[in-house]
């Protein structure tokens, strides 16, 4: 176990936490956009600041992704967390007006009328890489990426084409805290970053179930029969 | 080129490099830095060895194209010896009479030689040039021989002496705690304690430990690297194989940028050299030690120079900077204790293990220790490169090493430290130059560029550029910098176009704030920089630009 103090009061935590799991688990509540469980942490959003340190030496972390330390001083809500987490919510919500968890983030934060331009208002966007995460972790494909930087940042398939990698599984499109990522089915068909994949039917039931491509990929690569993920959960 | 079994074959082999050495042979050494080459060096070179061969002199005169000798503005530059002669401007057409005159004549041609600028006597002896005598030339010295980038020449001159004393006298962690206590820091901006991140790779857990050269170079303003890469990139292979066996990495690599290609195909000649002699490969001249260097090539992307994004760059990944802790000399390049040095760091690193910690910190202040070599360019009259010890002032650098500025007009500011550096205003002339110093008065040295400013230039208009440049390569990872960056240029937008609110200025400043505090990065932390220190201290030129709808310096179109 590893102690260190939290605005104050002593908390323990284990070895492997982070400064955010270890707070949350205290008790004390630090407001993320790029976090996610299932995810590894990466601290880019910066709306989980927390200030470390004591004296003139203080600075500001990200807690999803710092580690705990025996003897660490956390400040969760001091002046300068507070400060630079009103100016990333500020900005995000410039960027993204529409989009409803930083609407609501930022009125919790007082945050109604942001003093910079929006360039597009129906921006969804909030570049927290979720959907990348999910799916370089998780799904293991890699079909997404980041692509640009800082004037044109924005998520894409290679080339933004089609992209041979992408099993048409959606986890993105699930993760997206925004709803920024288009899926549509219809008909039996499955549209989602400029490819149509064709969705099993579940055999027993009939309802769709995810495109015969993903249980494919799926089916070769934990060796498990195609038969067997033809047939939705509940039917089997 | 003899291979080199073990550490007494070297000096043998340094000695009977000396023992032929001529100081009497006459040579002519043309210039090969950037400008002088850009303002056709290599044609007066070949102009010259065909007026030796119409001279039948070619077998007793040897031609060459030395490295950059700093003195940017006048080139092409000709050195003439055993006379010791220095002149500037020299054409092809020049050719013959430099050889009919001079080089075998043994008379001066008064219009090529330079001019002292306090008496304005013509200076008849390179050595006499205030410019070079104002300098302490330790890395730069070898770049005006015109084979420096030979590995006898680099030997004969003392090279590889630093590695064997290493490899022959020291322990890897002598070798560690010699670099500590030089008080050698950080050439890159950051100013680190090498020494110290060097403890840090050292003593973390794993077998395989890797060291990177950072030879990105991205600021504008800096050529130094550069000039280190190009014309003596020995130093560096000398300075990277002390550091990988005090490191214990068996795997070097030099990302230099894309932007570079002179420099890319110097390393890798002086690679296969030293290749060759064995000086890097199995078993360096017969000890445990086995190190080798691959190059590898940016993609034209200033946030590279971030060391974690430079490792991601290497690894094939997407150039963003990594979270922070685990640091590189922990978890680096493929999860492997990795440290990352600058060029001219790893270049001061032969002469200090060579000579001494104690030689090196008798340089300098107590808190930069050694020297530094400053790439100065803008409204100055020798633009270049110039290697003094720290704790010169900024009026010396400009003033007596500079030649003042070139249009005799009032200096309005110095920008240091490139992109993410200060605004410094005149008043501040007299501050010396060291890492302490400047961040006493919250100025940012960085990697040494000093882009000097005339009052003909807009303050306003330069903090747009600096913040636009940052702009576009911020690497957009983060809210702050990338979403800060981009508000902060169209409020500069707006302010140079006579649309500039009062309240921009508060916002700016507030905007600054957080992207130091909060930003992912050391590129998102250094955009506020330039940006806080002329609005410290060229308020007005804002308020003018805003207010009034002038532009003091009559740069900005749109405004009076």
């Amino acid at each position: 176990m590893v102690e260190l103090i939290i605005d104050g009061q002593t908390v323990a935590a284990s070895p492997e936490q982070t400064l955010l799991v270890a707070a949350s688990a205290a008790g004390f509540d630090i407001p993320t956009l790029c976090f996610h469980e299932e995810l590894k942490p990466s601290g880019h959003c910066r709306l989980c600041v927390v200030e470390i340190g004591s004296g003139p030496q203080t600075r500001l972390v990200s807690s999803c992704t710092y580690p705990v330390e025996a003897g660490l001083v956390v400040q969760t809500a001091s002046e300068k967390v507070l400060a630079a987490r009103r100016m990333v919510l500020e900005l995000l919500l410039a960027r993204c007006p529409s989009a409803k968890p930083l609407q609501k983030l930022a009125a919790a934060a007082g945050i109604e009328v942001p003093r910079f331009g929006t360039q597009n208002p129906e921006e969804l966007c909030i570049l927290c890489g979720q959907c990348v995460r999910a799916c370089h972790e998780v799904v293991g494909v890699d079909a997404i990426s980041m692509a640009g930087r800082s004037p044109e940042k924005h998520v894409s398939t290679p080339f933004e084409e089609a992209s041979a990698a992408c099993i048409g599984c959606g986890s993105c499109a699930f993760v997206c805290p925004t709803g920024a990522i288009p899926l549509e089915d219809k008909d039996g068909v499955r549209r989602i970053w400029h490819r149509e994949f064709k969705l099993q039917a579940c055999t027993s039931c009939g309802n769709y179930i995810a495109p015969i491509y993903q249980l494919q990929y799926f089916s070769e690569k934990w060796g498990i029969p195609y038969e067997f993920l033809a047939t939705c959960k509940d039917c089997r | 080129m003899p291979k080199l079994e073990n550490i007494t074959q070297l000096d043998a082999w340094r000695a009977d490099l000396t023992a032929v050495a001529d100081a009497s042979k006459a040579q002519v050494i043309v210039c090969g830095g950037p400008c002088c080459l850009a303002r056709g060096s290599e044609a007066v070179k070949a102009a010259l060895e065909d007026a030796l061969k119409a001279k039948n002199a070619a077998q007793r005169v040897s031609v060459s194209l030395s490295g950059c000798q700093g003195l940017c503005g006048p080139g092409p530059l000709v050195t003439i010896n055993p006379q010791g002669v220095l002149y500037q401007g020299v054409r092809p057409e020049h050719a013959a009479a430099v050889v009919d005159r001079t080089v075998t004549g043994g008379e001066l041609i008064d219009e090529l030689l330079p001019v002292d600028p306090a008496t304005g006597a013509k200076i008849r002896r390179k050595t006499e040039l205030p410019f070079f005598q104002q300098q302490n030339l330790i890395l730069l010295r070898s770049l005006h021989s015109g084979d420096s980038r030979n590995l006898p020449s680099y030997v004969a001159q003392g090279g590889y002496r630093g590695l064997a004393r290493a490899l022959g006298d020291m322990i890897p962690e002598a070798v560690v705690e010699a670099v500590v206590d030089s008080g050698l820091r950080g050439r890159g901006g950051a100013a680190f304690p090498t020494g110290v991140k060097w403890r840090a790779c050292r003593s973390a857990a794993g077998e395989v430990k890797y060291l990177i050269a950072n030879a990105d170079e991205g600021d504008p303003g800096s050529f130094v690297d550069r000039a280190l890469m190009e014309g003596n990139p020995f130093a560096l292979l000398e300075g990277m194989a002390i550091a990988a066996y005090a490191i214990g990495a068996r795997q070097g690599y030099i990302y230099v940028r894309q932007e570079y290609p002179r420099a890319y195909s110097s390393l890798q000649e002086a690679l296969a050299q030293a290749r060759e002699a064995g000086l890097l490969g199995d078993k360096i001249l017969g000890t445990k030690l086995s190190f080798d260097i691959k190059v590898v090539r940016g993609a034209g992307s200033y946030v590279c120079g971030e060391e974690t994004a430079l490792i991601s760059s290497v690894e094939g990944r997407i150039g963003e900077p990594r979270v922070r802790p685990p640091f590189p000399v922990h978890k680096g390049l493929w999860d492997r204790p990795t440290v990352v040095n600058n060029v001219e760091t790893l270049a001061n690193v032969a002469e200090i293990i060579a000579q001494g910690a104690d030689w090196y910190k008798g340089l300098g202040t107590k808190e930069s220790t050694g020297t530094k070599v400053f790439s100065l360019s803008g409204a100055i009259r020798h633009p270049g490169l110039v290697e003094v010890p720290f704790g010169v002032t900024l009026r010396q650098l400009i003033f007596d090493l500079g030649g003042g500025l070139a249009n005799g007009r009032p200096l309005k500011a110095v920008v240091t430290g490139g992109p993410m550096g200060s605004f410094v205003p005149a008043q501040f002339l007299d501050l010396a130059a060291a890492y302490e110093t400047f961040q006493e008065e919250g100025f940012v040295l960085g990697h040494g560029s000093l882009i000097v400013l005339d009052d003909s230039s807009c303050v306003v208009d330069a903090a747009r550029h600096l913040t636009a440049f940052l702009h576009a390569e911020s690497c957009g990872k983060c809210t702050p910098c990338r979403e800060g960056t981009r508000h902060l240029v169209k409020m500069f937008d707006d302010i140079v176009a006579g649309h500039g609110q009062p309240d921009y200025l508060p916002l700016m400043e507030e905007l600054c704030q957080t992207m130091a505090a909060a930003s992912f990065c050391g590129l998102g932390q250094g955009v506020p920089n330039p940006v806080l220190s002329s609005l410290t201290h060229f308020r007005d030129e804002y308020e003018a630009h805003i207010n009034d709808k002038i532009c003091p310096a009559g740069v900005c179109k749109a405004l009076a």
